[in-house]
C-alpha cells in the first residue's frame, strides 16, 4: 500500500522572451516573428511509489530537475504528463525564505506563515511562544520583520515549519539553518521531525545524510531518471561519478549490471 | 466549498489584516487619508465644473459625487486586484493555496473603504438638500452587483498582470478615458437618443446611475436595468474565472 506514488511524470518547462515583456512589446514581437519561446523537460518520465515510513533522498547535480519535482510532487504545479496519487496530508517545505511580508512585524508574519502552512488559529495561540523561543527572537517580536537579518529570517522560518505533522513531508535542503549552535538545534530538531514516521522525500547534496537518512535513493540528471532503488549502492556509483571516476553512461551500465 | 471555507477561513482573515496594515501603513491618518483625498478631489470638480454643467443639472454636488463614489470604488478595488497574484507570488510558490483568496482579500479591503466614503456620500446628500425615501435600500443591489464586478475584472487584470507587465500602465490609460466616458461630470442629454443609447453598454455608468436615480430622483429603475447590470456581472466574473482556471498552474512560469 503506497501512500505516494508518482506515475510516469515529465515537466514541461519554458524559457525565453515571454517572461517581463509588455502588451505592446509581445504583440510588435509575434507579428515581427521574433516571439521566441523555447520550451525544454525538467523531468522526463519520472516513477516512484513510496510506502508509510518510506524515506527517498533525490540527488542530482545543479539543473537535474529536483526542484521542479518537488513542486510538482507537493501539487505548487501540475505535472504535463503523468499523474501524482497522495494519501493524506502533504507538507512541502520549499523556499521558506519567501512569503514573508517585510512591513508587518515579526508576530504578524508568525500567524500569517502558520496560516499559509495550514495550521490553525488555536494551533498558533499554543505554540506561538515555543515557535519564537526556538527561533531565539524573544527581543524581536514587535520589531518590522524588514529589519531581521537573513539568519534570523531562516531561523523563524525554519521554526514555524518544524511543527508540522504531515503524512507526506518533502524537503529541499532544509536539514539546518543558522550559525552552529542553531545549525545544531535545528538538525536535533529535524531528526526529531523525521523521526515522526511521515513518509520523507529530501533533497540534498550532502551526500552523508542521505546515506544516513533515507532507504531509498531517486538519481536525476538534466531530468532523467538514473537511478532508482536501495540507498548504499547508488550513492557509492553518484559519488564515483561526482568525483568523475566514471561518467554517466558507465555509471548506468554498473547499474544494470 | 464550505469545507473549504472552514479550511481557509484563518489564512484568509490573516490576509484581509495584511492588505489593511500594508494600504494604511499603520498611520491613523491612513483610513483617514483614504477619505479625505476623494473629497479633496471633489471639492476641486465641484468649484470647477458647478459653473458649467450645475446650471441645469439639479443636487449638482449629489450628482458628481455620485459619479466620483461609485468610479473610485471601481478603479481602487480593480488597481489593488491586479497586483494580488504578482504580490503574493511569494506564497503561493511555496504552498498550495487558492490563487483568489489574494484577490477578494483586497476586495475586502476596497469594499470597506467604500462603505466608509458611501457614508460620507449620504451626509453630503443631506447637505445637498436630498430628501431620503425608502428606495435607498435598493443602493444594495448596485453595490452588491458592483463588488461582484470587481472581483471579475480584477481576477481578469490580475492574470494579465502576470503575463504582461506593462498591464498597469495600459489599465491606467483605460480607466483615464473611462472616466469621460462614463458620464462622471456631465449630463448625457445633449447626445443624441442613439448616443445616449450608448452609454448603457458601459457598466461603470450603469452603476452611477442607477444611485443618481435613487438618491436624486428617488425612482427605481426598471427590471430591464437591474437585469443588463447583472449580464455586466455575468461576464466579467465569468471571464474571470476562466482565466483562472485556465492558467491556474500557468502563473508560476511567469514569476
Amino acid at each position: 500500500m503506497s501512500v505516494l506514488e508518482v506515475h510516469d511524470v515529465s515537466i514541461r518547462y519554458m524559457t525565453g522572451d515571454f517572461k517581463n515583456i509588455g502588451l505592446k512589446e509581445f504583440v510588435l514581437r509575434k507579428l515581427t516573428g521574433k516571439y521566441c519561446v523555447k520550451e525544454f523537460w525538467a523531468d522526463k518520465n519520472i516513477s516512484f511509489a513510496l510506502g508509510k515510513g518510506d524515506m527517498l533522498g533525490i540527488i542530482g547535480t545543479n539543473g537535474a530537475g529536483k526542484s521542479t519535482l518537488l513542486k510538482v510532487v507537493s501539487g505548487i504545479m501540475e505535472p504535463t504528463k503523468g499523474k501524482v496519487k497522495r494519501e493524506g496530508t502533504v507538507a512541502a517545505l520549499l523556499n521558506l525564505g519567501s512569503g514573508f511580508d517585510g512591513e508587518l512585524t515579526v508576530r504578524e508574519n508568525v500567524y500569517l506563515r502558520g496560516a499559509i502552512m495550514g495550521y490553525t488559529r488555536k494551533f498558533m495561540d499554543e505554540t506561538y511562544d515555543q515557535i519564537i523561543e526556538f527561533a531565539e527572537l524573544e527581543e524581536f517580536q514587535d520589531r518590522m520583520f524588514r529589519q531581521l537579518s537573513s539568519g534570523m529570517r531562516a531561523r523563524l522560518a525554519f521554526s514555524i515549519a518544524s511543527l508540522i505533522q504531515p503524512d507526506i513531508l518533502i524537503l529541499d535542503e532544509v536539514l539546518a539553518v543558522g550559525d552552529g549552535a542553531f545549525r545544531k538545534k535545528s538538525e536535533a530538531k529535524m531528526r526529531e521531525i523525521l523521526s515522526r514516521g511521515a513518509t520523507t522525500i529530501l533533497v540534498t547534496h550532502a551526500l552523508g545524510q542521505v546515506r544516513e537518512l533515507c532507504n531509498k535513493v531517486l538519481w536525476l540528471d538534466h531530468g532523467e531518471q538514473v537511478a532508482l532503488g536501495s540507498t548504499e549502492g547508488i550513492c557509492d556509483l553518484y559519488q564515483q561519478f561526482l568525483d568523475k571516476k566514471i561518467n554517466l553512461d558507465q555509471a548506468k551500465e554498473m547499474l544494470n549490471s | 466549498m464550505i469545507k473549504k471555507m472552514i479550511q481557509y477561513q484563518f489564512l484568509f482573515e490573516e490576509l484581509v489584516k495584511r492588505d489593511f496594515k500594508q494600504k494604511y501603513k499603520r498611520t491613523v491618518l491612513g483610513v483617514g487619508w483614504s477619505l479625505l483625498s476623494p473629497l479633496l478631489m471633489l471639492l476641486v470638480m465641484r468649484m470647477m465644473l458647478v459653473g458649467f454643467f450645475g446650471r441645469d443639472t439639479p443636487h449638482y454636488t449629489t450628482y458628481l459625487f455620485s459619479g466620483t463614489l461609485v468610479f473610485g470604488f471601481f478603479s481602487e478595488a480593480t488597481k489593488r486586484g491586479m497586483g494580488s497574484l504578482r504580490g503574493n507570488a511569494g506564497i503561493f510558490s511555496m504552498a498550495t493555496v487558492p490563487k483568489y483568496l489574494f484577490l477578494l482579500s483586497r476586495n475586502v479591503q476596497a469594499l470597506i473603504n467604500f462603505l466608509l466614503t458611501l457614508v460620507i456620500y449620504f451626509l453630503l446628500a443631506a447637505f445637498d438638500g436630498i430628501t431620503f425615501t425608502w428606495r435607498v435600500v435598493c443602493l444594495i443591489y448596485p453595490i452588491c452587483c458592483l463588488t461582484l464586478f470587481n472581483i471579475g475584472i480584477g481576477m481578469v487584470l490580475s492574470a494579465l498582470f502576470i503575463f504582461f507587465r506593462d498591464t498597469q500602465y495600459l489599465y491606467d490609460v483605460f480607466l483615464r478615458m473611462l472616466t469621460y466616458l462614463s458620464a462622471i461630470f456631465y449630463t448625457i442629454d445633449r447626445f443624441s437618443p442613439l448616443g445616449q443609447n450608448l452609454f448603457l453598454l458601459n457598466p461603470i455608468y450603469l452603476f452611477i446611475r442607477y444611485f443618481r436615480k435613487i438618491v436624486i430622483e428617488a425612482t427605481v429603475p426598471t427590471i430591464w436595468f437591474h437585469l443588463l447590470m447583472a449580464a455586466d456581472v455575468v461576464i466579467a466574473l465569468g471571464m474571470g474565472c476562466f482565466m483562472y482556471k485556465k492558467y491556474n498552474t500557468k502563473f508560476l512560469y511567469y514569476i
